[in-house]
């Protein structure tokens, strides 16, 4: 290939990226391209002039992009459903061949819990340890599809290996005592420390960058918004294929669910991992969309909780499942703070949606100051037990986390959100750092 | 002197141009493109890319034709046709632009009268 079709094959994969472009509009401008620098050359450029001109006169890939995607913009629902049919070209996300990497993995994944739901005979009695090593089965296979789609390099892949052998093995090196707590926090904690790494593939093992960590939060958002509505897809094809087996075979139902629910469930991880990278860039995201709805909807809730709360009085008498509900209440209000500021024009000076963010993170930090207060007297008098020591420590990390939010929101309230977005992210890997210490430190701290 | 032209009108002057240009004969971007250049003496400048897009569209109207062929080296070209519908378009473009440049020139003419007038 001379050095001109090179650089000519570069110049489409760089347009083919916007994926608004088929392969045959592309061949057009290729044609059109090559025409223009026959001309050029004939007029006494050289090789390289001629290509640089002739792509500055086809003008920039965006705006081309842009307008073929006015023009044609069905194409972009319909490369969904037929990649590399209608002139997606293998290779690209939306490729015939990633498809077939992604239900590669995807079949990996079900495999690999089908066998260990057989060795662990679930769902009939089911072995302690299938739940709490159910993220362990799925998520590294999710790694691993990114490491390939990612072509990231061996040293790399070996750093995300690392720990997940370091996380899987601790999971399982203490033994668990019937009804320990430190159980069900590992079974919790394992597949969130797992997800970090699991981002660490996505972003190709560059998450030192803010923005680079910003995009893995939208993948994280963006991937529960398609397992969601993968999982809904599934369970309304569960429940009909029950009913429609039970009548001539009457235990359909638990094979159904033993062999299709579970095989589903762990393979849609990597297929709406696979969906989120199709469709980047093509569709508005729907995680800002879903944050930007139920912001206010939350911020009246969290209002009315502190106002409740305050005036009803909560002492030190949380219960454990209440102050679990709070932590997730939280956690989602900062999700979707996240989301919210992720699709935030930077440009924009601040408005209502802002005063709204403002009043959550408030409103958080202070429901958030409630629970602690009720651990902290809960620790005092009756000692620290492994799921106090892991909620203490979320807690306190939500409470900095809200703390300096609502202190960077007010007093930089011009730039706020920009510097509002790097503290999230400067702090995002401690929300990982804790769950792993969950799953390492605390079973053998409280065995 | 070199006048550029404003980007909206351009647009608006685009459909019109490339029918008449089909209208002559059955052409190609490239070609359509360089005769745009030519006829306008290089003062209508269009981002080349931008071409596609419009033909595509007057495709899907059904002014234009298009089908695959081969250039004289060998090379794939898309080659596009007016219709029946297209010459059609370009007649109902061609009175709203003579509506627009008479009036035009009517009010900017010495006398500041409507020239057909006179």
């Amino acid at each position: 290939m001379s050095e001109v079709d090179r650089r000519i094959a570069e110049w489409r994969s760089a347009v083919e990226r916007g994926r608004a472009v088929s392969a045959s509009d592309l061949d057009e401008l290729e044609a059109h391209l090559r025409d223009q620098m026959t001309d050029l050359v004939a007029a006494g450029l050289d090789d390289d002039e001629a290509f640089l001109i002739a792509v500055k006169r086809l003008g920039r890939i965006d705006r081309i992009t842009a307008e073929f995607a006015r023009e044609h913009g069905d194409r972009l629902w319909r490369q969904l459903v037929l990649p590399g049919v209608d002139g997606v070209p293998d290779g690209s996300p939306g490729g015939r061949r990633s498809l077939a990497t992604a239900l590669a993995f995807a079949v990996l994944a079900a495999v690999v819990v089908q066998a260990a739901r057989l060795v662990g005979d679930v769902p009939d009695r089911p072995a302690p340890w299938f739940w709490r090593n159910l993220g362990l089965m799925v998520l590294p296979v999710l790694a691993g599809y990114f490491a390939v789609r990612h072509r990231i390099r061996p040293r790399r892949a070996l750093g995300l290996l690392a720990p997940i052998v370091v996380l899987g093995v601790a999971a399982n090196l203490y033994t668990y005592p019937d009804g320990a707590g430190t159980a069900v926090l590992v079974a919790i904690h394992l597949p969130v420390a797992l997800w970090f790494v699991v981002c660490v593939g996505y972003l190709a093992g560059d998450a030192r960058s803010p923005l680079r960590r910003m995009d893995a939060v939208r993948f994280t958002g963006e991937w529960l918004v398609y397992y969601a509505l993968i999982a809904l897809g599934g369970g309304v094809l569960m429940g009909l294929t029950v009913a429609v087996l039970t009548p001539i075979a009457p235990h359909a139902d638990e094979q159904v669910v033993a062999w299709v629910a579970f095989s589903g469930a762990a393979g849609a991880v990597v297929v709406a991992a696979w969906l989120v990278e199709v469709k980047k860039s093509v569709i508005e995201n729907l995680a800002p969309v879903l944050a930007a709805v139920f912001t206010p909807l939350f911020a009246a809730m969290l209002l009315v909780a502190v106002a409740g709360y305050l005036v009803a009085g909560v002492g030190g008498d949380f219960d454990r499942d209440l102050v679990t509900v709070f932590d997730v209440l939280l956690l989602v209000v900062l999700g979707l703070l996240l989301y919210g500021l992720s699709a935030r024009d930077a440009g924009r000076p601040v408005g209502t949606m802002d005063v709204v963010r403002l009043v959550a993170v408030l409103a958080a930090a202070l429901l958030d100051a409630l629970v602690l207060g009720s651990m902290l007297t809960r620790v005092g008098q009756l000692g620290p037990t492994a799921n106090r020591v892991a909620a203490l420590g979320l807690n306190v990390l939500l409470m900095v986390d809200l703390l300096v939010t609502g202190y960077l929101a007010l007093r930089r309230w011009r730039d706020h959100p920009d510097r509002v977005q790097r503290w999230q992210m400067a702090l995002l890997p401690a929300f990982g750092g804790w769950a792993a210490v969950v799953v390492l430190a605390l079973p053998p701290a409280f065995a | 002197m070199r006048v550029d032209l404003d980007k909206d009108l351009v647009a608006a002057m685009a459909t019109p141009l490339v029918l008449t240009i089909l209208a002559a004969e059955r052409s190609y971007g490239y070609a359509i493109m360089a005769r745009v250049r030519e006829l306008s003496g290089g003062e209508v400048e269009w981002t080349d890319g931008m071409l596609y897009p419009l033909l595509h569209r007057l495709e899907r109207f059904g002014y234009v034709r298009a089908e695959w062929g081969a250039s004289p080296q060998g090379r794939r070209r898309r080659y596009y046709e007016i219709t029946p519908a297209g010459t059609a378009q370009l007649a109902v473009q061609r009175r709203q632009w003579d509506t627009a440049t008479r009036t035009l020139a009517g009010l900017w003419s010495p006398a500041g009268a409507p020239a057909w007038s006179r």
